[in-house]
C-alpha cells in the first residue's frame, strides 16, 4: 500500500505537500519504481533554481543494471534537491518514501496536484502492470 | 516462446525477478545484485546457468575434430581437465566462447553460451555434413546436444569448495576441494534434504545424485559448475542454498566477470570481433590447421588496429555497450561493457580503442549522457582474487 498522504504519476513518481501556503512540495520515486531499478548506484539531478514541468525529464536514475530518465510530477522551480543522495544513492531504495526524497519543488499552483492519482488508485494502477 | 530451466519454478518462488536471455527466461536478481555480487566476493554464491549448453561431443575422431573447430588444442588436454577454448569462422571472428571439459580419450563436453547454443551445434553438424554427408559413423565424431534434459549449477566464491565438500564427493571418494582450478569429474551429491539421506553416499550407494563436478567459473572467484540431470536440479540448488550458498542471478554473474575483466559474447566477442583484439592470444594456438588460424597468425603477426582496454571512471555512474570514447574531441573507440563496481566501488568498463590510445594510464573521455567524464585505461582484470 501506498502512503495516502500524497499524489502518484504513472511514471511512478510521487508529489507530497510539505507546507500548502508556500506551494512547496516533496518529490520522490515510489517503492514499486525502486524495485523494479534495483540497486541505486547513481541520481543525476537537477539544481536548486532550475524550472521543472509537469512529466517532464528532470534528472536520470542509473542502478547497477541500467539508466532511467526520472520525470517530474509538478511543474514549478526546485527549491532543494536532496544532497543526501550524492554519497547515499541507497537511501532511495531503502526510504523511497521519506529519506529518499529527490526534491522540494515551488509549485507554479497548487491545484496541479488534484490531476494527480490517489494511493488507492496508483496502488490499482500497479496492480494491472504485472 | 523462451525455454524454462529445470529451477524456473524454485526461482518464482525465491521472489527472482525474471528476464529473457539468449533463448530463456532467466533469473536476473534475487536479493539484490549488490547484495548478491558481495556474497560471491566473501563468501558463496549459486547460480542457475542451465541456459549455457552442454554438448556431448563423441567417437575416435572427436579429439582431431574439435582440434580443427577449436582456437585451442583439444587432443593435448588431458582426461580430466577443461580449458577455455574459442570457436572461429574463417575471418577469425568468434562464433562463441566455451569451456571444453575432456571426459575421456573419445568424449568431450563443450560447454557454449545459451545463444549461440544452436549456431554452434550448426556450425559443428555442418562442417561433418561437408566432409562426410552428414554420416557420423564415417566422420568418427558425434555431436550430441544434452542441454535440456540436464541443468548446470554454479557455486562461485571463496567459501565454494567448503560447502561443496558438506555435500559433494569425487567418484573415488576425495573430496571435491581436493579438484583442481580448470578440471571436470564425476562425483557424488548427497541430497541435505528429503527423508532418506543415505548413509556411505561417497561409495556411491542409492540416494545420491549424480553430478559432473567442474572447477571453472565465470566470476574470478573460486568456484565450481555442477552438471547434472535436470530433475535433480530442485534437490541439488535446495542443498547448496541450505548450506549457505546465496541465490545469484545473471546480474550479479555479469557485474562479477566484468569486475573479473571476463570477455561476454555479443559485447566483447562476436563474429565480428578477433580473440586477438580481444586480448585472449594466449588462448589460440600458433600451430595446427583450426578453421581461422591464418588471419588469427597475421593479426598476432602484424598486430590489429584496435583492442579491448580496461576503463576505470571516477564516481558510480556508468558507461554502457556503444557509447563513444574520445580523445580530445575525436572517436578513439566503443566500450562494450559498463557497471558500476561494488567490489571497487568506482565504475568501470571495457571497450575498444585504436593500438595508440591502449596504454595503461592514458586519459580518456566518455560522455555520460552528456556528462563528459575522464576514463583512464588500465589493465585487466579489475579485481584479481590472488
Amino acid at each position: 500500500m501506498s502512503p495516502d498522504d500524497r499524489k502518484y504519476t504513472q511514471e511512478h513518481e510521487w508529489a507530497k505537500i510539505e507546507d500548502a501556503g508556500a506551494r512547496l512540495v516533496l518529490v520522490g520515486i515510489t517503492d514499486y519504481a525502486q524495485d523494479e531499478l534495483g540497486d541505486i548506484v547513481y541520481l543525476d539531478l537537477p539544481s536548486a533554481g532550475d524550472a521543472v514541468a509537469h512529466l517532464e525529464k528532470m534528472g536520470e536514475v542509473e542502478s547497477v543494471k541500467a539508466v532511467s530518465d526520472l520525470f517530474s510530477p509538478v511543474t514549478g522551480r526546485i527549491d532543494a534537491v536532496n544532497e543526501e543522495l550524492l554519497d547515499h544513492p541507497e537511501l532511495v531504495n531503502d526510504h523511497p518514501f521519506d529519506a529518499g526524497w529527490i526534491m522540494r519543488v515551488t509549485l507554479d499552483d497548487l491545484a496541479e496536484l488534484d490531476s494527480l492519482m490517489s494511493a488507492a488508485e496508483y496502488d490499482e494502477y500497479i496492480g494491472g502492470l504485472h | 516462446m523462451n525455454l524454462q530451466t529445470a529451477l524456473y519454478r524454485t526461482h518464482l518462488d525465491l521472489g527472482a525477478r525474471i528476464v529473457p536471455f539468449g533463448g530463456w527466461d532467466m533469473p536476473v536478481q534475487y536479493s539484490g545484485i549488490i547484495n548478491e555480487v558481495r556474497a560471491v566476493r566473501r563468501a558463496a554464491g549459486v547460480f542457475d546457468v542451465s541456459h549455457m549448453g552442454r554438448l556431448y561431443i563423441s567417437g575416435p575422431e572427436a579429439a582431431a575434430f574439435l582440434d580443427r573447430m577449436l582456437t585451442g588444442s583439444a587432443s593435448g588436454l588431458r582426461v580430466g581437465r577443461a580449458r577455455y577454448c574459442l570457436i572461429c569462422n574463417e575471418a577469425g571472428g568468434v562464433i562463441d566462447d566455451t569451456i571444453l571439459y575432456r571426459l575421456a580419450d573419445d568424449r568431450y563436453l563443450l560447454v557454449p553460451n545459451a545463444g549461440n547454443r544452436l549456431a554452434v551445434v550448426a556450425w559443428f553438424r555442418g562442417w561433418i555434413d561437408a566432409e562426410f554427408a552428414g554420416d557420423s559413423s564415417a566422420s568418427g565424431v558425434s555431436v550430441e546436444d544434452r542441454t535440456v534434459e540436464t541443468a548446470l549449477i554454479a557455486l562461485q566464491g571463496p567459501n565454494s569448495a567448503a560447502v561443496l565438500d558438506s555435500l559433494c564427493a569425487l567418484d573415488g571418494g576425495e573430496p571435491a576441494s581436493s579438484s583442481r582450478p580448470f578440471s571436470g569429474r564425476d562425483g557424488r551429491f548427497r541430497v541435505a534434504h528429503g527423508p532418506d539421506v543415505p548413509d556411505g553416499f561417497r561409495d556411491g550407494s542409492e540416494g545420491s545424485i549424480e553430478v559432473f563436478v567442474g572447477r571453472t567459473g565465470y566470476t574470478g572467484e573460486d568456484g565450481f559448475e555442477l552438471a547434472l540431470d535436470a530433475a535433480d536440479a530442485v534437490l541439488v540448488w535446495q542443498s547448496l542454498t541450505d548450506a549457505g550458498a546465496l541465490p545469484c542471478g545473471l546480474g550479479a554473474r555479469d557485474v562479477l566477470r566484468l569486475e573479473a575483466g571476463l570477455p561476454l559474447h555479443g559485447h566483447e566477442i562476436d563474429s565480428d570481433t578477433s580473440p586477438i583484439e580481444a586480448g585472449l592470444e594466449r588462448f589460440v594456438r600458433s600451430a595446427g590447421d583450426y578453421i581461422g588460424r591464418p588471419v588469427l597468425q597475421r593479426q598476432r603477426e602484424q598486430g590489429t588496429e584496435r583492442k579491448l582496454v580496461g576503463l576505470k571512471l571516477p564516481g558510480r555512474s556508468a558507461p554502457r555497450a556503444g557509447y563513444a570514447i574520445r580523445f580530445q574531441g575525436q572517436e578513439v573507440g566503443r566500450i562494450t561493457s559498463g557497471s558500476y563496481s561494488p567490489t571497487l566501488d568506482s565504475s568501470i568498463a571495457m571497450g575498444y580503442v585504436l593500438m595508440r590510445f591502449t596504454e595503461p594510464g592514458r586519459a580518456l573521455e566518455v560522455d555520460l549522457r552528456g556528462r563528459p567524464t575522464r576514463a583512464e585505461v588500465t589493465t585487466l582484470p579489475f579485481y584479481d582474487r590472488s
